[in-house]
């Protein structure tokens, strides 16, 4: 068979591929029903008409990345069986029950009330539809732990026992698996870097429209709502991103080891912010190094001692067999980097800008601009995270149990791969075409009625409403 | 393993459930190019599914779901066996789902047009290959010593296969069809009433051949009765649906189509049982309720999630439905979309 064809390499690309891909809706979702609902409870609260233009142009924003999240996300469920069934055979017993307590306490939840809240502006009193928006930004936010618990497992194995004569690994602590350490700060750290990309694109469209003097008191609401949000989220992914290192450098070490590129056991370990030349370790011409920061990060203490690559290495050949235990180093160093800076760098963005629009203040137009092209930042920011946190895994699909070689489905050829590949990648590509326009369109559109200075109450029991299609 | 004799019939309900509703849907998809003289009347057979078919599909996706987590082995081996059927209808119901929303944002008749045969397509598609690939589970396909599926995507498309594909087709639009007598007035109900009435013939005989093949394929199983009883309750529940669309009972009519679709896939269920997926190659490679699921402690959690969500999940979506429970007429669609 050509060396092109080879179905392990051809799966690994399509889960990369449709899950970033996937992974561009989702944080939008979660974050941005958040504010949504925030907003909806401002205008419920206070009556104020500028809550509810708010929460009509970014809840249109929110429903096109919804329905491109539920679309893609089948693709998630099905893609586990279809090119991965040795690993679901092997893990489906542990692995799987996360899945569907996300499907039947999250998934039915939030496709419910997402329809409800879409459709029932005229037919639910505003209590009850304002509970709507809230019931569903719950469900994503709830599905999210679901699914982040079952990545976890694959980090960090826990609550199982392995079935010699059945060849699988069986649950035996549910609460385990539930409470494990990673989801523990990874979900937290998800879920605030989910918020950031939700503020930032409310601050770009506010920013937009600013820059045009275009209805300056609901934007500047809405720019100054996203800026902090954004800030006070960046500090909960700081924190959070903290307390995962922790974990990452108990559970896998290896991981930490490669996002610095340390070869050898230091105590006292630097950190490089760049480095030029080979980041393997070979020649390094120059590099930028804050000492004790590595240490710092890893242990909390700043002679602490990190595990080296070359160590790990030789610890997993004793503990697993010969082989080569080492993820893409380059990768996961600069992955991590990235990583870091883009989030940084739209949380100080933020920072500034609520500086610069303080008391009412007009700032410069180039910081309008900036404001509209930081938009997305974050969402780099968790892909290239997420490509760390994959990447750095291997070749491990499950940590310490099964390699990603070994649970590529044995009788789908490469030929089928390939097909499923290309025609996602087309699909997807075509999609993602359309729906930047369609984003970009309904952030610059102002829904009707923003002129208006009241409700007006034959829009409210009007039957036209009920009708979106 | 008593457990697994649970999950067996709750994966059972699930896809019940996800067949009695997102298979409205596709006929509501499917009945565009009939029903649909004009945008508008496009737009009311949309709207009719608006805020449901969303709702509906994801009960594929907890069905999905539930049987990784219940029958491991099972999922593994038919999602990675078929394969490029599999893959097929997750294009469809992608082209699908983002054609109910795109159809309307461009300029042009053509734009639109296009996104509406592409609902079209992405609604038959998987109508029509659900049942192919459920004929051929419960016909056996060829699977070896290891637990994996040896054929390729033309393995499935033999003559029962097909014809299990046909009949969901043909079950699925009827539906549908049926659906819009009940969710649409005035002419509208008019026309999805005479196209039901005379759909349901050809849907009666594809559907009753159907059935008649999967009794005799079973004929030697202990419990044929069962097989038999609910087949037959399947085809009496289709016949009455005829009859009552006729007779202008919308609601009637559609739980009776409800029902045909409750006992036909019923009827694939007890044929199946005890196994999951049997093995054409040989019988000591059937995958088999028993050897395919997950332990007793996995199910035993797996059951008080259900346990718990369940009556919820049936509760709120009730209400969904009652919410969206009036009828849609023309003279409900804005010229201009505000969406």
């Amino acid at each position: 068979m050509l060396e092109w064809l080879d179905p392990l390499v051809l799966a690994r690309w399509q889960f990369g591929l449709t899950t970033l891909y996937h992974f561009l809706f989702v944080p939008l979702t979660i974050g941005m029903a958040l504010l949504v609902a925030i907003l909806q409870t401002a205008w419920v609260n206070t009556g104020k008409l500028k809550y509810l233009h708010l929460t009509h142009l970014f809840g249109r924003i929110f429903l096109i990345n919804f329905a491109m999240g539920v679309v893609t996300g089948i693709v998630q469920e099905f893609q586990f069986g279809m090119n991965w069934s040795d690993y679901s055979k092997f893990v489906g017993d542990v692995f799987g029950a996360p899945l569907a307590m996300e499907g039947l306490l999250a998934f039915f939840l939030e496709a419910t009330f997402i329809g409800l809240w879409i459709f029932g502006w005229d037919k639910l009193s505003p209590k009850v539809h304002l509970m709507t928006i809230w019931m569903t930004w719950f469900s994503t936010a709830l599905s999210a732990y679901f699914i982040l618990a079952a990545n976890a497992f694959m980090q960090n194995p826990v609550g199982f026992v392995i079935n010699e004569e059945r060849g699988r690994a069986e649950l035996s602590d549910i609460v385990a698996v539930l409470t494990n350490p990673v989801v523990l700060a990874s979900y937290p750290h998800t879920l605030f870097a989910s918020i950031m990309f939700a503020a930032v694109v409310v601050v770009a469209v506010a920013a937009w429209h600013l820059a045009r003097g275009q209805h300056t008191d609901e934007m500047r609401t809405a720019l100054r709502f996203g800026g902090w949000v954004n800030v006070a989220a960046f500090g909960g992914v700081a924190l959070t991103g903290d307390a995962l290192s922790l974990i990452m450098v108990q559970t896998q070490p290896m991981k930490m080891a490669a996002a610095e590129a340390l070869y050898t056991t230091t105590a006292g370990a630097s950190f490089s912010l760049f480095s030029l030349g080979t980041p393997d370790g070979s020649a390094e011409i120059w590099s930028l190094r804050v000492p004790y920061l590595l240490s710092i990060l890893s242990t909390h203490d700043p002679m602490g001692v990190v595990e080296g690559i070359n160590d790990l290495q030789a610890q997993y050949e004793l503990a697993y067999g010969p082989g080569d235990y080492m993820p893409i180093i380059w990768l996961a160093y600069w992955s991590f980097r990235w990583m870091i800076g883009l989030g940084a760098l739209a949380a100080l963005i933020s920072v500034v800008g609520l500086w610069v629009t303080r008391k009412g203040r007009q700032p410069k137009s180039w910081q309008w601009k900036v404001a509209i092209w930081a938009a997305p930042l974050p969402m780099l920011a968790s892909l290239v995270g997420w490509i760390f946190t994959e990447m750095a895994r291997q070749p491990w699909i499950v940590f310490g149990l099964m390699l990603t070689e070994d649970g590529v489905s044995p009788n789908v050829t490469g030929l089928e791969v390939l097909i499923s590949l290309v025609a996602f990648t087309a699909i997807y590509g075509a999609l993602a075409v359309v729906n930047v326009k369609l984003i970009v369109k309904a952030a610059q559109t102002i829904p009707d009625g923003w002129d208006k200075t009241a409700v007006d109450t034959d829009d409210r029991d009007a039957s036209k409403l009920q009708t979106v299609y | 393993m008593d457990l697994a004799y649970v999950w067996f019939l709750v994966v059972g309900f699930l896809f019940i459930g996800y067949f009695v509703l997102d298979g409205f849907d596709f006929g509501v998809g499917m009945s565009l190019p009939f029903l649909g003289k004009d945008n508008t009347d496009r737009r009311v057979l949309i709207n009719t599914i608006g805020p449901v078919w969303d709702l509906n599909e994801t009960w594929l996706i907890v069905a999905g779901a539930s049987l990784f987590a219940a029958f491991p082995i099972w999922y593994g081996t038919l999602f990675s066996g078929f394969y490029l059927a599999l893959l097929l209808i997750l294009l469809a119901l992608i082209a699908r789902g983002v054609s109910f929303e795109y159809r309307h944002l461009g300029k042009g008749e053509r734009w639109t047009n296009w996104f509406d045969w592409m609902i079209v397509i992405g609604s038959a598609v998987p109508a029509l290959l659900w049942g192919v690939a459920f004929a051929n589970i419960i016909q056996g396909v060829p699977i070896d010593e290891t637990g994996n599926y040896t054929g390729n995507l033309f393995t499935l498309l033999n003559p029962y296969g097909l014809l299990g594909g046909l009949t969901t087709l043909m079950l699925f639009f009827l539906h549908g069809v049926i659906f819009v007598t009940l969710k649409t007035d005035g002419e509208m109900k008019e026309r999805a009433r005479s196209l039901a009435a005379r759909s349901a013939i050809l849907t009666i005989l594809v559907a009753a051949s159907f059935l008649a093949w999967t009794i005799w394929q079973h004929r030697a199983v202990e419990h044929i009765a069962v097989i038999i009883g609910l087949a037959g309750a399947a085809a009496v529940a289709l016949v009455v649906a005829w009859v009552l669309t006729m007779a202008r009972k919308e609601g009637w009519s559609f739980t009776a189509m409800a029902l045909t679709i409750v006992f036909a896939v019923g009827t694939i269920l007890a044929a199946l049982f005890p196994n999951v997926m049997p093995s054409s190659t040989d019988p000591a490679f059937t995958l088999t309720i028993e050897n395919a699921s997950s332990t007793e402690y996995t199910l035993t959690v797996m059951s008080w999630i259900a346990l718990f969500a369940m009556p919820l999940v049936i509760g709120y979506q009730g209400w969904t439905y009652w919410v969206f429970r009036k009828r849609i007429t023309r003279s409900q669609i804005p010229t201009e979309v505000s969406h």
